[in-house]
Protein backbone atom coordinates (compact mmCIF):
# COMPACT_ATOMS: atom_id res chain seq x y z
CA UNK A 1 0.00 0.00 0.00
CA UNK A 2 1.08 3.54 -0.82
CA UNK A 3 1.96 5.41 2.40
CA UNK A 4 2.40 9.16 2.24
CA UNK A 5 4.13 11.18 4.94
CA UNK A 6 2.53 14.62 4.97
CA UNK A 7 2.97 17.82 6.97
CA UNK A 8 0.28 20.42 7.47
CA UNK A 9 -0.58 22.89 6.06
CA UNK A 10 -1.13 20.92 2.87
CA UNK A 11 -0.29 22.18 -0.60
CA UNK A 12 -2.08 21.49 -3.88
CA UNK A 13 0.80 19.18 -4.79
CA UNK A 14 0.44 17.22 -1.53
CA UNK A 15 -3.24 16.69 -2.21
CA UNK A 16 -2.76 15.87 -5.89
CA UNK A 17 -0.48 12.95 -4.97
CA UNK A 18 -3.17 11.21 -2.91
CA UNK A 19 -5.45 8.52 -4.29
CA UNK A 20 -8.45 6.87 -2.69
CA UNK A 21 -7.25 3.91 -0.63
CA UNK A 22 -3.78 5.34 0.07
CA UNK A 23 -2.43 5.41 3.61
CA UNK A 24 -1.38 8.78 5.05
CA UNK A 25 0.79 9.57 8.08
CA UNK A 26 0.00 13.16 8.96
CA UNK A 27 2.13 15.48 11.09
CA UNK A 28 1.73 19.11 12.12
CA UNK A 29 -1.22 21.21 13.23
CA UNK A 30 -4.77 19.88 12.92
CA UNK A 31 -7.95 21.62 14.14
CA UNK A 32 -10.77 19.72 15.77
CA UNK A 33 -14.40 20.57 15.14
CA UNK A 34 -17.65 18.63 15.29
CA UNK A 35 -21.36 19.43 15.20
CA UNK A 36 -21.76 22.48 17.47
CA UNK A 37 -18.41 24.06 16.48
CA UNK A 38 -19.27 23.75 12.79
CA UNK A 39 -22.62 25.37 13.32
CA UNK A 40 -21.01 28.33 15.09
CA UNK A 41 -18.03 28.61 12.81
CA UNK A 42 -20.02 28.59 9.58
CA UNK A 43 -22.63 31.01 11.02
CA UNK A 44 -19.78 33.41 11.90
CA UNK A 45 -18.25 33.08 8.44
CA UNK A 46 -21.65 33.72 6.85
CA UNK A 47 -21.96 36.93 8.88
CA UNK A 48 -18.62 38.01 7.46
CA UNK A 49 -16.75 37.59 10.74
CA UNK A 50 -13.16 36.32 10.75
CA UNK A 51 -12.53 32.65 11.44
CA UNK A 52 -11.12 31.91 14.92
CA UNK A 53 -8.72 29.42 13.30
CA UNK A 54 -6.66 29.53 10.10
CA UNK A 55 -8.40 27.64 7.31
CA UNK A 56 -6.34 27.93 4.12
CA UNK A 57 -4.29 24.77 3.64
CA UNK A 58 -5.41 23.34 6.96
CA UNK A 59 -6.93 20.07 8.05
CA UNK A 60 -10.07 19.66 10.18
CA UNK A 61 -10.46 16.56 12.36
CA UNK A 62 -14.03 15.60 13.29
CA UNK A 63 -13.53 14.58 16.90
CA UNK A 64 -14.81 15.27 20.38
CA UNK A 65 -12.01 13.88 22.56
CA UNK A 66 -12.41 12.34 26.00
CA UNK A 67 -10.87 14.32 28.89
CA UNK A 68 -7.07 14.07 29.16
CA UNK A 69 -5.88 11.56 31.78
CA UNK A 70 -3.19 12.89 34.15
CA UNK A 71 0.11 13.47 32.37
CA UNK A 72 -1.27 13.17 28.84
CA UNK A 73 -2.12 15.89 26.33
CA UNK A 74 -5.51 14.44 25.41
CA UNK A 75 -7.83 11.54 26.12
CA UNK A 76 -8.97 8.92 23.62
CA UNK A 77 -9.71 10.76 20.38
CA UNK A 78 -11.12 8.75 17.48
CA UNK A 79 -13.12 10.12 14.56
CA UNK A 80 -16.84 10.87 14.67
CA UNK A 81 -19.26 10.41 11.74
CA UNK A 82 -18.38 12.94 9.05
CA UNK A 83 -21.71 13.06 7.22
CA UNK A 84 -23.21 15.23 9.95
CA UNK A 85 -20.79 17.96 8.95
CA UNK A 86 -21.74 17.80 5.25
CA UNK A 87 -24.00 20.89 5.41
CA UNK A 88 -21.05 22.95 6.72
CA UNK A 89 -18.27 21.57 4.52
CA UNK A 90 -18.51 23.62 1.32
CA UNK A 91 -18.05 27.00 3.11
CA UNK A 92 -14.83 25.63 4.61
CA UNK A 93 -13.63 24.35 1.24
CA UNK A 94 -14.31 27.80 -0.23
CA UNK A 95 -11.90 29.21 2.35
CA UNK A 96 -9.16 26.78 1.45
CA UNK A 97 -9.42 23.86 3.88
CA UNK A 98 -7.43 21.07 2.24
CA UNK A 99 -8.36 18.04 4.25
CA UNK A 100 -10.93 16.54 6.60
CA UNK A 101 -10.48 13.53 8.88
CA UNK A 102 -13.47 11.55 10.09
CA UNK A 103 -15.26 8.33 9.27
CA UNK A 104 -18.23 7.37 7.12
CA UNK A 105 -19.90 8.51 3.92
CA UNK A 106 -19.88 12.04 2.52
CA UNK A 107 -22.75 13.45 0.47
CA UNK A 108 -22.50 13.65 -3.34
CA UNK A 109 -22.32 17.46 -2.95
CA UNK A 110 -19.30 17.24 -0.64
CA UNK A 111 -17.55 14.70 -2.88
CA UNK A 112 -18.05 16.99 -5.90
CA UNK A 113 -16.80 19.98 -3.90
CA UNK A 114 -13.65 18.07 -2.86
CA UNK A 115 -12.86 17.63 -6.56
CA UNK A 116 -13.69 21.27 -7.36
CA UNK A 117 -11.66 22.76 -4.48
CA UNK A 118 -8.88 20.14 -4.62
CA UNK A 119 -9.16 18.78 -1.10
CA UNK A 120 -9.21 15.29 0.38
CA UNK A 121 -11.34 13.40 2.85
CA UNK A 122 -9.49 10.96 5.08
CA UNK A 123 -10.78 8.32 7.48
CA UNK A 124 -9.20 7.28 10.74
CA UNK A 125 -10.20 3.97 12.33
CA UNK A 126 -13.36 4.55 14.37
CA UNK A 127 -13.16 2.91 17.78
CA UNK A 128 -9.33 2.97 17.84
CA UNK A 129 -9.48 6.10 19.97
CA UNK A 130 -6.72 5.23 22.39
CA UNK A 131 -4.21 4.28 19.69
CA UNK A 132 -5.01 7.45 17.72
CA UNK A 133 -4.46 9.61 20.81
CA UNK A 134 -0.85 8.28 20.88
CA UNK A 135 -0.24 10.34 17.74
CA UNK A 136 -1.50 13.58 19.29
CA UNK A 137 1.40 15.21 21.10
CA UNK A 138 -0.18 18.53 22.06
CA UNK A 139 -3.72 19.84 22.43
CA UNK A 140 -5.16 23.18 23.47
CA UNK A 141 -8.58 24.77 23.17
CA UNK A 142 -8.48 27.71 20.75
CA UNK A 143 -12.17 28.60 20.26
CA UNK A 144 -15.64 28.06 21.69
CA UNK A 145 -14.35 26.74 25.02
CA UNK A 146 -17.88 26.71 26.45
CA UNK A 147 -18.75 23.86 24.08
CA UNK A 148 -16.69 21.48 26.25
CA UNK A 149 -15.92 18.34 24.23
CA UNK A 150 -17.14 20.18 21.14
CA UNK A 151 -14.74 23.14 21.52
CA UNK A 152 -12.25 23.76 18.72
CA UNK A 153 -8.82 22.41 19.69
CA UNK A 154 -5.50 22.92 18.04
CA UNK A 155 -3.71 19.59 17.95
CA UNK A 156 -0.13 18.84 17.10
CA UNK A 157 -0.10 15.39 15.56
CA UNK A 158 2.80 13.11 14.69
CA UNK A 159 2.41 10.38 12.05
CA UNK A 160 -1.34 10.33 12.58
CA UNK A 161 -2.59 7.37 10.51
CA UNK A 162 -5.49 7.79 8.10
CA UNK A 163 -6.78 6.34 4.86
CA UNK A 164 -7.76 8.45 1.84
CA UNK A 165 -11.48 7.94 1.21
CA UNK A 166 -12.22 10.67 -1.35
CA UNK A 167 -9.49 12.12 -3.53
CA UNK A 168 -9.50 15.05 -5.96
CA UNK A 169 -10.12 12.73 -8.91
CA UNK A 170 -13.51 11.50 -7.73
CA UNK A 171 -12.13 8.26 -6.27
CA UNK A 172 -14.02 6.71 -3.35
CA UNK A 173 -12.32 4.01 -1.26
CA UNK A 174 -15.58 2.92 0.40
CA UNK A 175 -17.31 2.32 -2.94
CA UNK A 176 -14.29 0.54 -4.42
CA UNK A 177 -13.83 -1.64 -1.34
CA UNK A 178 -17.45 -2.67 -1.11
CA UNK A 179 -17.62 -3.40 -4.84
CA UNK A 180 -14.64 -5.75 -4.56
CA UNK A 181 -16.22 -7.89 -1.83
CA UNK A 182 -19.93 -7.70 -2.57
CA UNK A 183 -21.63 -11.09 -3.15
CA UNK A 184 -25.23 -9.94 -3.11
CA UNK A 185 -27.83 -8.50 -5.56
CA UNK B 1 -47.26 -17.43 51.34
CA UNK B 2 -45.03 -14.52 52.08
CA UNK B 3 -41.25 -14.57 51.72
CA UNK B 4 -39.33 -12.13 53.90
CA UNK B 5 -38.30 -8.98 52.11
CA UNK B 6 -34.66 -8.16 51.45
CA UNK B 7 -33.52 -4.65 52.26
CA UNK B 8 -31.07 -2.99 49.88
CA UNK B 9 -29.88 0.58 50.31
CA UNK B 10 -29.90 2.84 47.28
CA UNK B 11 -26.33 3.85 48.21
CA UNK B 12 -25.31 0.23 47.59
CA UNK B 13 -27.02 0.34 44.20
CA UNK B 14 -25.29 3.66 43.45
CA UNK B 15 -21.81 2.32 44.24
CA UNK B 16 -22.35 -0.88 42.26
CA UNK B 17 -23.72 1.01 39.27
CA UNK B 18 -20.90 3.59 39.24
CA UNK B 19 -18.32 0.78 39.32
CA UNK B 20 -20.14 -1.08 36.54
CA UNK B 21 -20.29 1.96 34.27
CA UNK B 22 -16.63 2.80 34.86
CA UNK B 23 -15.52 -0.71 34.09
CA UNK B 24 -17.68 -0.94 30.96
CA UNK B 25 -15.88 2.10 29.53
CA UNK B 26 -12.50 0.37 29.44
CA UNK B 27 -13.29 -3.35 29.46
CA UNK B 28 -14.88 -4.52 26.23
CA UNK B 29 -16.97 -7.70 26.68
CA UNK B 30 -15.01 -10.97 26.44
CA UNK B 31 -17.52 -12.47 23.98
CA UNK B 32 -17.00 -9.47 21.70
CA UNK B 33 -13.19 -9.71 21.84
CA UNK B 34 -13.43 -13.46 21.09
CA UNK B 35 -15.72 -12.74 18.11
CA UNK B 36 -13.31 -10.11 16.83
CA UNK B 37 -10.42 -12.59 17.08
CA UNK B 38 -12.43 -15.08 15.00
CA UNK B 39 -13.25 -12.31 12.52
CA UNK B 40 -9.53 -11.64 12.11
CA UNK B 41 -9.18 -15.21 10.81
CA UNK B 42 -12.30 -15.03 8.63
CA UNK B 43 -11.82 -11.63 7.00
CA UNK B 44 -10.77 -11.93 3.33
CA UNK B 45 -9.61 -8.32 2.87
CA UNK B 46 -6.02 -7.51 3.87
CA UNK B 47 -6.95 -3.96 4.98
CA UNK B 48 -9.93 -5.39 6.83
CA UNK B 49 -7.68 -7.76 8.77
CA UNK B 50 -5.33 -4.89 9.56
CA UNK B 51 -8.24 -2.80 10.90
CA UNK B 52 -9.45 -5.69 13.08
CA UNK B 53 -5.90 -6.04 14.44
CA UNK B 54 -5.92 -2.30 15.30
CA UNK B 55 -9.27 -2.69 17.10
CA UNK B 56 -7.96 -5.67 19.08
CA UNK B 57 -4.81 -3.79 20.08
CA UNK B 58 -6.91 -0.78 21.07
CA UNK B 59 -9.14 -3.03 23.22
CA UNK B 60 -6.07 -4.54 24.94
CA UNK B 61 -4.61 -1.11 25.61
CA UNK B 62 -7.90 0.17 27.03
CA UNK B 63 -8.10 -2.75 29.42
CA UNK B 64 -4.43 -2.46 30.46
CA UNK B 65 -4.56 1.30 31.05
CA UNK B 66 -8.15 1.46 32.27
CA UNK B 67 -8.92 4.20 29.78
CA UNK B 68 -11.98 4.36 27.52
CA UNK B 69 -11.58 2.31 24.35
CA UNK B 70 -13.58 4.93 22.43
CA UNK B 71 -13.97 8.65 23.13
CA UNK B 72 -17.74 8.33 22.68
CA UNK B 73 -18.78 6.71 25.94
CA UNK B 74 -22.30 7.47 24.86
CA UNK B 75 -25.41 7.93 26.87
CA UNK B 76 -25.67 5.53 29.77
CA UNK B 77 -28.52 3.13 29.05
CA UNK B 78 -29.43 1.27 32.21
CA UNK B 79 -31.72 -1.71 32.66
CA UNK B 80 -32.77 -2.16 36.27
CA UNK B 81 -34.53 -5.35 37.33
CA UNK B 82 -35.93 -5.20 40.84
CA UNK B 83 -37.03 -8.40 42.53
CA UNK B 84 -40.44 -7.85 44.07
CA UNK B 85 -39.19 -9.03 47.49
CA UNK B 86 -36.66 -6.21 47.55
CA UNK B 87 -37.23 -3.17 49.71
CA UNK B 88 -35.08 -0.26 48.54
CA UNK B 89 -34.21 2.11 51.39
CA UNK B 90 -32.15 5.19 52.14
CA UNK B 91 -33.35 7.59 49.50
CA UNK B 92 -34.58 8.02 45.95
CA UNK B 93 -33.43 5.24 43.60
CA UNK B 94 -33.66 7.52 40.55
CA UNK B 95 -31.43 10.11 42.20
CA UNK B 96 -28.95 7.39 43.21
CA UNK B 97 -28.79 6.18 39.61
CA UNK B 98 -28.18 9.72 38.33
CA UNK B 99 -25.43 10.20 40.91
CA UNK B 100 -23.76 6.96 39.81
CA UNK B 101 -23.72 8.22 36.23
CA UNK B 102 -22.33 11.58 37.34
CA UNK B 103 -19.50 9.86 39.24
CA UNK B 104 -18.65 7.31 36.59
CA UNK B 105 -18.52 9.90 33.81
CA UNK B 106 -16.23 12.32 35.66
CA UNK B 107 -13.17 11.09 33.68
CA UNK B 108 -15.24 10.34 30.55
CA UNK B 109 -16.62 12.57 27.80
CA UNK B 110 -19.83 14.43 28.52
CA UNK B 111 -22.05 13.70 25.53
CA UNK B 112 -25.56 14.65 26.66
CA UNK B 113 -27.50 17.81 25.78
CA UNK B 114 -30.46 18.85 27.92
CA UNK B 115 -32.79 19.64 25.02
CA UNK B 116 -32.70 18.34 21.45
CA UNK B 117 -33.44 21.80 20.03
CA UNK B 118 -31.52 24.09 22.40
CA UNK B 119 -28.61 21.61 22.67
CA UNK B 120 -26.87 22.76 25.82
CA UNK B 121 -24.52 20.14 27.28
CA UNK B 122 -25.64 19.03 30.75
CA UNK B 123 -21.97 18.87 31.76
CA UNK B 124 -22.12 15.57 33.66
CA UNK B 125 -23.59 13.11 31.14
CA UNK B 126 -26.88 12.92 33.03
CA UNK B 127 -29.63 12.04 32.64
CA UNK B 128 -29.19 8.37 31.75
CA UNK B 129 -31.89 6.39 29.99
CA UNK B 130 -33.33 3.97 32.54
CA UNK B 131 -35.62 1.00 31.94
CA UNK B 132 -37.18 -0.61 35.01
CA UNK B 133 -38.68 -4.05 35.35
CA UNK B 134 -40.29 -5.63 38.38
CA UNK B 135 -39.55 -9.37 38.47
CA UNK B 136 -39.96 -12.20 40.99
CA UNK B 137 -37.06 -12.59 43.40
CA UNK B 138 -34.79 -11.03 46.01
CA UNK B 139 -32.24 -9.43 43.74
CA UNK B 140 -31.50 -6.24 41.86
CA UNK B 141 -29.96 -6.80 38.44
CA UNK B 142 -28.18 -3.95 36.70
CA UNK B 143 -27.32 -4.10 33.02
CA UNK B 144 -25.66 -1.15 31.32
CA UNK B 145 -24.71 -0.07 27.84
CA UNK B 146 -22.47 2.91 27.11
CA UNK B 147 -24.09 3.41 23.76
CA UNK B 148 -22.09 5.30 21.15
CA UNK B 149 -24.31 7.33 18.86
CA UNK B 150 -22.49 6.81 15.56
CA UNK B 151 -24.28 3.47 15.34
CA UNK B 152 -27.38 4.70 17.19
CA UNK B 153 -27.91 7.38 14.53
CA UNK B 154 -28.02 4.77 11.75
CA UNK B 155 -30.69 2.68 13.51
CA UNK B 156 -34.22 2.51 12.02
CA UNK B 157 -37.79 1.56 12.85
CA UNK B 158 -40.71 0.59 10.58
CA UNK B 159 -44.35 -0.23 11.25
CA UNK B 160 -45.04 -2.77 8.50
CA UNK B 161 -48.33 -4.55 7.74
CA UNK B 162 -48.22 -8.36 8.18
CA UNK B 163 -48.19 -8.94 4.38
CA UNK B 164 -44.58 -7.72 4.31
CA UNK B 165 -43.66 -11.04 5.94
CA UNK B 166 -40.26 -12.38 6.82
CA UNK B 167 -38.83 -11.41 3.43
CA UNK B 168 -39.79 -7.77 3.99
CA UNK B 169 -38.29 -7.88 7.46
CA UNK B 170 -35.02 -9.24 6.08
CA UNK B 171 -34.92 -6.64 3.35
CA UNK B 172 -35.41 -3.83 5.89
CA UNK B 173 -32.69 -5.14 8.21
CA UNK B 174 -30.13 -5.67 5.44
CA UNK B 175 -30.96 -2.29 3.90
CA UNK B 176 -30.44 -0.61 7.29
CA UNK B 177 -26.95 -2.09 7.62
CA UNK B 178 -26.15 -1.19 4.00
CA UNK B 179 -27.26 2.44 4.45
CA UNK B 180 -25.24 2.66 7.66
CA UNK B 181 -22.13 1.43 5.83
CA UNK B 182 -18.95 2.85 7.35
CA UNK B 183 -20.86 5.31 9.56
CA UNK B 184 -21.80 2.74 12.20
CA UNK B 185 -18.16 1.62 12.68
CA UNK B 186 -18.38 -1.94 11.32
CA UNK B 187 -17.97 -4.76 12.15
CA UNK B 188 -21.31 -4.04 13.77
CA UNK B 189 -23.65 -6.02 16.00
CA UNK B 190 -27.23 -5.93 14.75
CA UNK B 191 -30.10 -5.89 17.24
CA UNK B 192 -33.50 -6.57 15.69
CA UNK B 193 -36.83 -6.12 17.46
CA UNK B 194 -39.94 -7.70 15.97
CA UNK B 195 -43.51 -7.23 17.15
CA UNK B 196 -44.95 -5.37 20.11
CA UNK B 197 -46.00 -1.79 19.45
CA UNK B 198 -44.32 1.40 18.25
CA UNK B 199 -42.92 2.18 21.71
CA UNK B 200 -41.71 -1.33 22.58
CA UNK B 201 -40.20 -2.58 19.32
CA UNK B 202 -37.21 -0.24 19.67
CA UNK B 203 -36.65 -1.46 23.20
CA UNK B 204 -36.68 -5.07 21.95
CA UNK B 205 -33.96 -4.18 19.44
CA UNK B 206 -31.90 -2.56 22.19
CA UNK B 207 -32.34 -5.58 24.49
CA UNK B 208 -31.15 -7.78 21.63
CA UNK B 209 -27.82 -5.95 21.89
CA UNK B 210 -27.50 -6.97 25.55
CA UNK B 211 -27.26 -10.63 24.56
CA UNK B 212 -23.81 -12.22 24.46
CA UNK B 213 -22.45 -12.87 20.97
CA UNK B 214 -22.72 -16.51 19.98
CA UNK B 215 -25.97 -17.04 21.87
CA UNK B 216 -28.77 -17.60 19.35
CA UNK B 217 -32.43 -16.90 20.06
CA UNK B 218 -33.90 -20.07 21.67
CA UNK B 219 -36.81 -20.13 19.18
CA UNK B 220 -35.65 -22.18 16.13
CA UNK B 221 -37.36 -19.96 13.54
CA UNK B 222 -35.75 -16.82 15.02
CA UNK B 223 -32.34 -18.49 15.32
CA UNK B 224 -32.63 -19.40 11.62
CA UNK B 225 -33.57 -15.80 10.81
CA UNK B 226 -30.49 -14.58 12.71
CA UNK B 227 -28.22 -16.89 10.67
CA UNK B 228 -29.80 -15.90 7.34
CA UNK B 229 -29.54 -12.20 8.16
CA UNK B 230 -25.89 -12.54 9.18
CA UNK B 231 -25.07 -14.27 5.86
CA UNK B 232 -26.90 -11.63 3.83
CA UNK B 233 -25.29 -8.76 5.74
CA UNK B 234 -21.81 -10.19 5.33
CA UNK B 235 -22.50 -10.60 1.61
CA UNK B 236 -22.85 -6.80 1.33
CA UNK B 237 -19.06 -6.46 1.18
CA UNK B 238 -18.92 -3.41 3.49
CA UNK B 239 -16.24 -4.94 5.71
CA UNK B 240 -14.30 -3.52 8.67
CA UNK B 241 -14.72 0.29 8.80
CA UNK B 242 -16.42 0.13 5.39
CA UNK B 243 -13.26 -0.36 3.32
CA UNK B 244 -14.55 -3.63 1.86
CA UNK B 245 -14.48 -7.12 3.26
CA UNK B 246 -16.33 -10.21 4.30
CA UNK B 247 -16.98 -9.34 7.97
CA UNK B 248 -19.55 -6.54 8.16
CA UNK B 249 -21.39 -7.87 11.24
CA UNK B 250 -20.19 -10.04 14.10
CA UNK B 251 -23.69 -11.12 15.00
CA UNK B 252 -27.41 -10.58 14.48
CA UNK B 253 -29.70 -10.91 17.50
CA UNK B 254 -33.46 -10.99 17.03
CA UNK B 255 -35.93 -10.49 19.88
CA UNK B 256 -39.65 -10.97 19.20
CA UNK B 257 -42.82 -10.17 21.12
CA UNK B 258 -46.56 -10.61 20.57
CA UNK B 259 -48.11 -7.93 18.39
CA UNK B 260 -51.44 -6.82 16.90
CA UNK B 261 -53.19 -8.67 14.05
CA UNK B 262 -52.67 -5.57 11.90
CA UNK B 263 -48.93 -5.09 12.31
CA UNK B 264 -45.38 -6.35 11.89
CA UNK B 265 -43.26 -3.74 13.69
CA UNK B 266 -39.51 -3.93 13.01
CA UNK B 267 -36.69 -2.02 14.69
CA UNK B 268 -32.99 -2.30 13.93
CA UNK B 269 -30.58 -1.00 16.56
CA UNK B 270 -26.93 -1.09 15.53
CA UNK B 271 -23.97 -1.40 17.83
CA UNK B 272 -20.48 -0.37 16.76
CA UNK B 273 -17.11 -2.07 17.09
CA UNK B 274 -16.86 -0.77 20.66
CA UNK B 275 -19.97 -2.43 22.14
CA UNK B 276 -19.61 -1.51 25.79
CA UNK B 277 -21.94 -3.34 28.11
CA UNK B 278 -21.73 -4.88 31.55
CA UNK B 279 -23.95 -6.57 34.10
CA UNK B 280 -24.10 -7.24 37.83
CA UNK B 281 -26.60 -8.92 40.12
CA UNK B 282 -26.86 -7.57 43.66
Amino acid sequence: MNAHTLHTPLTDDDVAALRAGDMVLLSGVVYTARDAAHRRLVAALNRGEPSPIPLAGHVVYYVGPAPAPPGRPIGPAGPTTSGRMDPYTVPLLERGVKGFIGKGHRSPEVKAALVRYRAVYLAAVGGAALLLADHIVEARVVAYEELGPEAIRELIVRDFPAIVVNDIYGGDAYEAGQRAFRRRR
Amino acid sequence: MTTPARTISVAFVRRALAALLSEAAWKLPTDYVAALRRARQQEAAALGREIIEILLTNADRARAERLPSCQDTGMAIIFVEVGQQVHLVGGDLNAAIEEAVRQAYRPLRKSVVADPILRENTGDNTPPIVHYAIVPGHHVRLRVMLKGFGAELMSRLAMFPPAVGVDGVKQFVVETVERAGPNACPPVIVGVGLGGSFDTVGLLAKKALLRRLGTPNPAPHLAALERELLDEINALGIGPQGFGGTVTALGVHVEAAPTHIAALPVAVNLNCSAPRRAEVIL
